[in-house]
């Protein structure tokens, strides 16, 4: 009789072998990721009160708030607006800087590619310290040195603006674009590039009809990541616009440390990552159906 | 007057002299194939008559009017890569159609032009499908279609072949000669592959370290080989001394003799390779490679003692 050579149900005893070998690694997780995460969202079903403190109910009133509570409204349109923005300038300045990097020598690219990456390795609150160092007001370095020169009247408004925000942010941010769109351009042939020349096309043409479209898969995933970065930064914020102008991840803090009121806190910081994933999932989605022909 | 003139075209990479004075004249129609061991500087001068390796001196005119003044999208020549470097986000039509959008070439032209380039190349029925989607032999035709479509002055080929399998290679090397022959495009190939280039050429230029070693009709090239190189790298040689002169005798001119004063010598391997078997006989003359048809009658085998004639 001759052997069946198709693997049959595995026995019994192995079937949950994968699941306890990796049980170590799925109770940390659960520890540390799932359980106060679920935790955070019962907080924000509880109850607040100044003089009572946090009552273990279920109400809806955080929820209530925030959906309908203009001030609300406010900080999670600032928080988007923000993160918009500095997607937007993170695309126009990293998309075109990624390109000159992939087509610099092997020399310079790797000189250029550690002035590009050598930020990161530089704390966020210095960062933006630096800018409120410039900026900062009269006092800043470039206002005063733009006021002697006579180019400007009065200290251009960077702190406490939604502009220094942006600014502070795409600065902290654009990296991780430059290194998603030029990862996109290693997979792209060189010859291709000559290939449409040769075909008759200008230069612009190449960019825009061959080597644009082959990035664009960068493009998104460098936009996904900055959008969700920066609507959930919290040092920026918290530097540029104080209490003054606050985003809700600053909005979160303060409910938590200063009001006190747990329960709201979390509200705002569970719906602020409900969002993200949303908006995540949503152009992960999106991209894959759009460029599923084309890149797999 | 000659089609394509290449005067002491010269290119020089720092101190390495990549192609060195080379002169070429290419008539309209002609199948011309650059041939030479990798860094003999085939690419390098296909390129420079492509445009996207400057030369160093030397001219380059074709039908009279001075090549290397043009930018690559001016010099109208069909390319058709190693890699053949389609665009990954068109369909096999949009890429054909790229070059003659970029002419300006009306929809409805278009479209008729197109199909017709991809039935030329047998892809009728695949022009929507992106190129991943795709063999190697039929990117390869996409490739094709794509450097035809615009009616390129020249057709330019760099190792078009050589990233697909033996049979598929022999199939393409069989219809890229009677494409080239219906169209009637002056084509010029490099390649590595001498079987590849006596296969397809009206003439062979064998190049070595940047030079021209011969230009010459393939067989007259095999036959009569200018160089030492040429005679080595053009198939099969041996280079034997007998009574002193050195001799290159290709190994399907050998046979087995009976005759007493031929070449003595004893058959150290023997090795079958379908239609023919190679041997080698160690010889005082040196050893000797000999290549006979499998026809099928007796064979000496290895350790006999055999004469050699040619």
């Amino acid at each position: 009789m001759v052997a069946d050579p198709r693997p049959g149900p595995l026995p019994r005893e192995t079937e949950y072998r994968p699941w306890l070998l990796s049980a170590p690694a799925l109770a940390l997780f659960a520890a540390i990721v799932v359980v106060p995460l679920a935790m955070t969202v019962a907080l924000s079903f509880h109850d607040f009160s100044t003089m009572g403190g946090i009552k273990p109910v279920f109400i809806l009133k955080n929820w209530h708030d925030l959906f309908t509570d203009e001030y609300f409204r406010e900080m999670f349109g600032r928080t988007v607006r923000i993160a918009l923005w500095v997607t937007a300038i993170c695309i126009v300045v990293g998309a075109p800087e990624a390109y000159i990097l992939s087509r610099m020598s092997a020399r310079w690219r790797g000189i250029f590619l550690f002035v590009i990456l050598g930020p990161l390795l530089i704390s966020v609150v210095a960062r933006t310290l630096g800018w409120a160092l410039l900026f900062g007001g009269a006092t800043g370095v470039v206002n005063q040195a733009l006021m002697k020169l006579h180019v400007i009247a009065r200290p251009l408004p960077f702190m406490f603006t939604e502009t220094g925000m942006v600014v502070a942010l795409a600065h902290v941010l654009v990296p991780f674009m430059v290194l998603s769109v030029w990862a996109a351009l290693q997979r792209l042939d060189p010859q291709v590039e000559n290939a449409a020349l040769s075909l008759g096309a200008p230069h612009w043409t190449v960019l825009r009809r061959v080597v644009l479209p082959q990035a664009m898969p960068g493009v998104l995933s460098g936009a996904i990541l900055v959008f969700s970065l920066a609507a959930s930064a919290f040092a920026t914020p918290a530097i540029i616009g104080g209490r003054r102008l606050k985003v809700a991840s600053t909005l979160a803090y303060d409910e938590f440390l200063n009001t006190l009121n747990w329960p709201l806190g979390a509200a705002v910081a569970v719906l602020l990552l409900a969002g993200l994933v949303v908006v995540v999932l949503g152009a992960n989605r999106w991209v894959e159906k759009r460029y599923a022909g084309v890149f797999e | 007057m000659p089609f394509l003139v290449l005067d002491k075209l010269t290119k020089r990479f720092g101190e390495h002299l990549a192609v060195d004075a080379l002169s070429l004249t290419v008539e309209q129609g002609e199948f011309v194939s650059l041939l030479g061991p990798s860094g003999c500087g085939k690419t390098t001068t296909l390129q420079m008559i492509a445009g996207f390796v400057e030369a160093t001196s030397g001219s380059a005119t074709l039908e009279g009017r001075d090549l290397l003044a043009m930018k690559p999208a001016q010099r109208g020549l069909g390319l058709v890569f190693q890699s053949y470097a389609l665009f990954p986000h068109m369909t096999a039509a949009q890429n054909v159609a790229f070059g003659l959008e970029m002419r300006g070439v009306a929809r409805a032209e278009r479209a008729a032009r197109v199909a017709e380039a991809l039935a030329l190349v047998g892809l009728a029925n695949l022009a929507d499908r992106y190129p991943r989607r795709m063999s190697g032999g039929q990117q390869q035709r996409v490739a094709l279609a794509r450097a035809l479509v615009i009616k390129p002055r020249i057709l330019l080929l760099d190792e078009p072949l050589s990233n697909l399998d033996a049979k598929l290679r022999e199939e393409m090397q069989i219809e890229l000669r009677q494409i080239q022959r219906t169209v009637g495009t002056t084509t010029i190939l490099v390649t590595h592959d001498q079987a590849e280039a006596m296969a397809l050429s009206d003439r062979v230029v064998v190049m070595n370290a940047g030079r021209v070693e011969q230009v010459a009709r393939p067989h007259e090239a095999y036959e009569r080989p200018a160089t030492p190189f040429v005679a080595t790298f053009l198939g099969k040689t041996n280079r034997l001394n007998v009574n002193g002169t050195e001799v290159s005798v290709r190994p399907e001119r050998i046979r087995f003799s009976g005759d007493p004063s031929a070449l003595a010598g004893k058959v150290v391997a023997r090795i079958f390779q379908g239609n023919h078997w190679l041997y080698q006989v160690d010889t005082e003359a040196g050893r000797v490679t000999v290549i006979r048809q499998n026809s099928g009658d007796g064979v000496p085998g290895e350790g006999e003692d055999v004469r050699l004639a040619w």
